[in-house]
């Protein structure tokens, strides 16, 4: 069985703060990470690789700075790396990005399962799992939170949903996302990181590695656009309410009301 | 789009690099744009000397005649033959996008023997419903609804589809868009058209809520996005508005169904998944027991929302720390956050800030928490926790899940 994982390196959101003054990202010493989701995946695909002999492949579209999160997942027993990189990915949509993953998929080949995180911190959007499933005609399962069987024909899986969760069978190949419910992604071991950087190595492929058409990456191949972009409306001063514990209780909901809230 | 800096005209003040949302900025001899940059523009006004523009050259990816897309649609959801109450605060607000573009608003609806919830979608805004009934529709399954939404929309040409962001719609919207070609914005808080060119303008936020972005598909069509439950308003129900019912036969052979649901398990008492509350009521060592957060249960459960609390409440032994909120226990930011004997130290606040309405109620008037609140109440919560669940009345939590 051969996993292709595909992870992307964010911004540790926790701990980006608003600079007050100008209303914009405090980005210093906010730390890259493993999106968490992606994480879940990897530590998937290694239960797999422990219990049924699977390979895997790690596979991340990024910067050059993305080597560092390839590496960890390394650490972490993947047996291969890929960093997608190049100027022409740059300013990739959803869309864009599947695209330049699923040519990169194509080119790992021979492939049992594709594994992402459900979304990642930084976008939210949840979208280059079924995206990537969509252009590479297989099928796909969303909110994973637990493998109840899977072999190279078949998996069954829990899917989860707001109120409880759909055991779902799904024909192989097949994208499945991870939630965090999944499991609990291990550390990397000390030799496993002294592996990951002295021994293991990442391959870096470019647009041309995966034959990619350049019409179809980065910003030229987005469907959406950015229009702009812009700090959250400011909060202003709150309010204080006053009156009896009554009158204060009623007009807190008549508030609520107001703002649409409850 | 691309984002440039005029060499010759940059002084190297360094303005635009903290307004760079991207980190995709960087100060060699004058500015230099990096491989981050997504084209959002956001440095363009930081500059004092117009030193940054945009190019606004045309990248058509296909030829699409975009007059052909007319309409704006609504994908009903149903779960068991009900449609989810997101699909009707979608028709509110898609009936306002419908109206100021002059155009049709049409709900889809896919399932099994759904007619009878047709009226329902006519009467909150629907002019027209896109029926596709079929014992193989049941269940939603990505395969199956992604087959039949895709030949309506082939078909019929909407120009904007609104999808709901449950773990439904969040399957099914980028598979759609993918087989139909075009782009998808997820969880739109907020969405209005551009009157000169017709362009569903389309803003969400990022990075955590820490910033917000307008998003347009310009070259494609229909332009898609999803919504999340609770964000947009239903209309009030007419239930005398006429409007049309368009059935259409499913595929089934088309449609290459490659998964089955074996079974939809309800579980009641979910694990406390405070992240993704829209209310929260929280309690803290102010509480001065365990017992108290059995009256903060019972607001929240008034309110549909869930529980949460400080630290203090925490290393006081009164609830888990699955419930603990701020920088060692969760980051939430819902719509609703009542904080109860919670004086607010930083690290608290550091996990709620970003809510979108905060309430405080706290006996001592001096409490830091006051600063973040948007409302507060000087007082005992053991007063003023009881009258607020009188005066919340009769109304139960309607916004549990979707």
């Amino acid at each position: 069985m051969k996993i292709v994982v595909c992870v992307k390196q964010v911004p540790d959101t926790n701990d980006v703060k608003i600079d007050p003054k100008t209303g914009t990202l405090i980005r210093d010493g906010v730390p890259s990470i493993i999106n968490p989701d992606d994480k879940n995946a990897i530590e998937e695909a290694l239960v797999l690789k422990k219990e049924k002999g699977a390979v895997v492949t790690v596979l991340c579209m990024g910067p050059p700075q993305a080597d560092f999160a390839l590496r960890e997942a390394l650490g972490m027993g993947a047996d291969e790396a890929i960093l997608l990189s190049d100027r022409a990915f740059a300013g990739a949509d959803t869309w864009a990005t599947s695209y330049a993953l699923s040519m990169a998929i194509k080119k790992v080949g021979d492939y049992d399962l594709i594994f992402c995180g459900r979304q990642a911190i930084d976008g939210d959007t949840a979208q280059v799992g079924p995206e990537l499933a969509e252009i590479m005609d297989i099928p796909q399962v969303t909110y994973v939170r637990k493998i109840v069987s899977i072999d190279n024909k078949t998996a069954v899986v829990e899917r989860a949903m707001e109120d409880g969760y759909e055991v779902i069978e799904v024909k192989m190949p097949a994208v499945l996302t991870a939630v965090k419910e999944l499991n609990v992604p291990r550390y990397p071991t000390a030799s496993g990181i002294v592996d990951a950087f002295d021994v293991k190595e990442v391959k870096l492929w470019t647009a041309a590695d995966i034959q990619a058409d350049p019409e179809r990456l980065g910003l030229k191949g987005s469907y959406t656009q950015v229009k702009r972009t812009f700090a959250p409306p400011v909060k202003g001063a709150g309010k204080m309410l006053e009156g009896s514990v009554k009158e204060k209780a009623l007009s807190l909901v008549q508030e609520l009301k107001v703002k649409h809230v409850w | 789009m691309s984002v440039l800096i005029k060499k010759d005209a940059c002084i190297a003040c360094g303005a635009c690099i903290g307004s760079c949302p991207f980190g995709a900025i960087e100060m060699d001899s004058v500015a230099v744009i990096n491989d981050k940059c997504t084209g959002c523009g956001a440095c363009i006004e930081s500059c004092p000397v117009e030193a940054i523009y945009r190019t606004d050259e045309e990248e058509v990816i296909e030829e699409v005649s975009l007059d052909d897309y007319k309409g704006v649609w609504v994908f009903a959801e149903q779960r068991g033959g009900k449609v989810m109450n997101i699909a009707f605060e979608l028709l509110g607000e898609g009936r306002k996008l419908a109206d100021s573009l002059g155009v049709e608003l049409s709900a889809v609806l896919i399932g099994d023997k759904m007619e009878a919830c047709t009226k329902e979608l006519i009467a909150y805004g629907s002019d027209n419903v896109y029926l596709v009934e079929d014992p193989e529709l049941k269940d939603y399954r990505t395969d199956s609804y992604t087959s039949a939404m895709a030949d309506l929309v082939n078909q019929y040409k909407p120009e904007i589809v609104l999808i709901g962001a449950t773990n439904i719609g969040r399957d099914f919207g980028p598979r759609l868009a993918a087989r139909v070609k075009t782009g998808l914005t997820a969880d739109c808080t907020e969405l209005s058209i551009d009157l000169e060119t017709r362009l569903l303008m389309q803003t969400r936020p990022a990075f955590g809520g820490n910033i917000m972005a307008t998003i347009l598909c310009p070259n494609s069509r229909p332009q898609m996005s999803t919504v999340r439950p609770g964000v947009m308003k239903k209309a009030d129900p007419d239930a005398s508005k006429a409007g049309k019912i368009i059935s259409s036969k499913f595929n089934s052979n088309a449609a290459s169904i490659r998964t089955l649901v074996k079974e939809i398990v309800k579980e009641a008492g979910r694990v406390v998944n405070l992240e993704e509350a829209q209310i929260i009521v929280s309690g803290g060592r102010g509480l001065g027991n365990a017992d108290g957060f059995k009256l903060i249960g019972e607001v929240a459960g008034k309110l549909g929302g869930i529980v949460g609390a400080s630290r203090g409440a925490v290393d006081s032994g009164w609830i888990s720390n699955s419930h603990q909120v701020g920088q060692t226990g969760k980051t939430v930011h819902p719509k609703l956050y009542i904080a109860c004997g919670i004086s607010g130290a930083i690290q608290h606040v550091a996990g709620m800030q970003k809510s979108g309405l905060i309430v405080a109620i706290n006996k001592n008037p001096g409490a830091p928490i006051f600063q973040v609140a948007d409302y507060g109440i000087v007082g005992d919560l053991y007063q003023v926790l009881p009258a607020l669940m009188e005066a919340l009345g009769e109304k139960n939590g309607e916004n549990i899940a979707c």
